[in-house]
């Protein structure tokens, strides 16, 4: 592990990567405590672990088929109400590209 | 109401004999509970007029004597979905969001008669351990107002503890029920990975997360998993197996139990105090005939740290559903698509979901998957193992909850490596998809500490049948904070 586990240039990647925006005071301190964290958690390699399966699913069961049916639920209006916003029954998103600041 | 109930029986019975009707018990919880918020901010939604209007309807049709839960008020933990009524998180990302569903425990709940009283407020998506990180406020200990409650289940515990319902229902995904039972002097059970639906929990980490009971006692936490467990095909990992009687298996005889006390929950980090009323409760269940002797889990040192990895990936690839599209918070603020999500993402969630999430997908990244993802899941199997060897020869195994009593608020927040190392002698149980409960075994320095007991995979009879024997045979359950009307003074 190198000396620092995580640069403040790495925590703000991986809060692109996440979809989340950080302000400056918020960088800094996230990637001090981020870097402690994972100081902790790199302890794992002090366990050898040569030859272990890892273990990624606790359920007992394997895939359970059912009859390929499909079911209407009646909850479409249900559904569409809880959406911030609608227009005719759909759900209204803003542009995928920002007109406003076209060339 | 002036009379108070210990349990469930004795409430039901009263019910029963028409000492009181639903409506007058309905009414009187409510009251409690708003006498309490002031003090305690246990609930994110109290759900008045529908309770009343649910408890009218139980004595209308009238109270099944058959069914200890009839027109009983039961309060959820806020991740838990009911249907029209306000289901938040903890989290202003879900601030106003009402589901169309119940959750499978809900349901079931509902079915059995019981009233939704309300929402009970937690730490944010329930990350956390001392109920601070709720966009809704802090919740307090009942026991001292100026301690935390734990967490996450923090307010459902803090609720029972108050007297206010005998019923709650949590979600432990690394000690979130266990924790905060212990903290305020109740009785908590994380169930076998697969023994309760999660249909309806808002997902934290889907291979750790489970519901259960939170109650005054063992009997009613033992009630409560026979209304709730069980197979649900909409929750692909809940398991088959016939679900047993917990009740009747509670016959408080645990004669030749087979006991392991894992070296590493009474070493280095534990408050000493919470070691001296630890042993002093495992000589107790030594005197009720139970053998006990010193055993090792070598991994579980290592549980915390592969927690913090494989928790926080979970989190945070089942968090990208929130994105502002389809329900909950949405930026007022955004030019385009991306910068709605963005946006949305950045004001609704808090500091601490937002560490895991980054902890999750730095984890989950290119260049670390196999040194700190993969890492993990193989030591989650070193830990299985060491537990299934320890199992081999011995019927449960016991420990302290949590390393010390009830912090002060306030006081491990501002660094959450502290907050974390709270979770070391719980997490072990949710990697290996174990049952646990934690269950009174006396205060220290006024506040209260619990005996954890954890079990085979469906074996809950037995770890309930074994927190039974000690509950019965100390007075640790009739403790109760000063704030509880059903208090014995």
């Amino acid at each position: 592990m190198a000396e620092e586990p995580i640069s403040r240039a790495e925590v703000e990647h991986v809060a692109e990567l996440a979809k989340l925006s950080l302000t400056d005071e918020q960088a800094s301190k996230f990637t001090s405590q981020l870097d402690e964290i994972i100081t902790m958690i790199d302890g794992l390699n002090e366990v050898n672990t040569d030859d272990v399966k890892p273990t990624t699913n606790m359920a007992d069961a394997t895939a359970i088929l059912r009859e390929d049916v499909a079911v209407n639920a009646h909850q479409k209006d249900a559904l569409i109400n809880e959406a911030p916003e609608t227009e005719d029954g759909f759900i209204k998103v803003p542009a995928i590209i920002d007109e406003s600041e076209d060339a | 109401m002036t009379q108070q109930f210990d349990n469930l029986t004795e409430l039901h019975q009263a019910l029963v004999n028409k000492d009181l009707s639903a409506t007058e018990l309905t009414q009187q919880t409510l009251t409690n509970i708003h006498d309490h918020e002031d003090a305690l901010n246990a609930y994110v939604t109290v759900n008045d007029d529908e309770a009343l209007a649910q408890a009218k309807q139980a004595d209308e049709s009238g109270i099944d004597a058959d069914n200890v839960f009839s027109g009983v008020p039961v309060a959820y933990k806020d991740n838990l979905t009911t249907k029209g009524l306000l289901t938040t998180a903890a989290s202003k990302i879900l601030y106003n969001f009402k589901p169309v569903y119940d959750a499978d425990v809900v349901t079931r709940l509902r079915a059995a008669g019981a009233v939704t009283i309300g929402k009970t407020n937690l730490d944010e998506f329930a990350m956390g351990g001392s109920t601070e990180t709720s966009y809704f406020g802090t919740v307090h200990n009942p026991w001292d107002t100026t301690k935390v409650p734990g967490g996450s289940s923090g307010g459902s515990a803090a609720t029972v503890a108050a007297g206010d319902v005998l019923a709650a229902l949590g979600s432990d995904t690394g000690g979130s029920i266990r924790q905060p039972a212990a903290f305020n002097g109740i009785v908590g059970l994380k169930p076998t990975y697969g023994r309760v639906s999660r249909w309806g929990l808002i997902a934290f980490a889907s291979s750790l997360d489970q519901i259960g009971p939170m109650t005054q006692n063992v009997t009613d936490a033992a009630a409560m998993m026979n209304v709730i467990a069980g197979r649900d095909e909409r929750d692909a990992t809940s398991s088959s197996k016939e679900v047993p009687d917990y009740v009747a298996g509670l016959s408080g005889d645990i004669k030749g139990l087979k006991i392991g006390v894992p070296k590493e929950f009474l070493g280095e980090g534990i408050d000493e105090g919470v070691r001296d009323q630890i042993k002093t409760a495992i000589k107790k269940l030594e005197a009720l005939g139970a053998t006990v002797d010193e055993v090792s889990l070598p991994h579980s040192t290592h549980g915390i740290q592969a927690y913090y990895i494989l928790g926080p990936s979970e989190a945070s690839s089942n968090l990208q559903r929130f994105d502002g599209i389809r329900y909950g918070y949405r930026t007022p603020n955004a030019k385009n698509l991306e910068e709605l999500y963005v946006k949305t993402r950045s004001e609704g969630f808090g500091d601490e979901v937002k560490r895991r999430i980054m902890l999750g997908t730095f984890a989950l990244s290119a260049g670390s998957f196999d040194a700190f993802f993969m890492k993990a899941a193989k030591i989650r199997t070193l830990i299985i193992e060491d537990f299934k060897k320890v199992f081999d020869d011995y019927d449960v195994i016991v420990g302290p909850t949590a390393p010390t009593p009830a912090f002060g608020i306030g006081a491990e927040t501002k660094d959450p490596m502290t907050m974390y190392m709270n979770d070391m002698l719980t997490v072990p149980a949710n990697l290996a998809g174990l049952p646990a409960v934690s269950v009174p075994a006396g205060l220290v320095d006024g506040l209260p500490v619990g005996l954890q007991v954890i079990g085979r995979p469906f074996d809950e009879s037995r770890v309930l049948n074994t927190a039974f024997a000690f509950e019965q045979n100390t007075t640790f359950h009739e403790l109760k904070p000063s704030m509880s009307k059903g208090g014995r003074a």
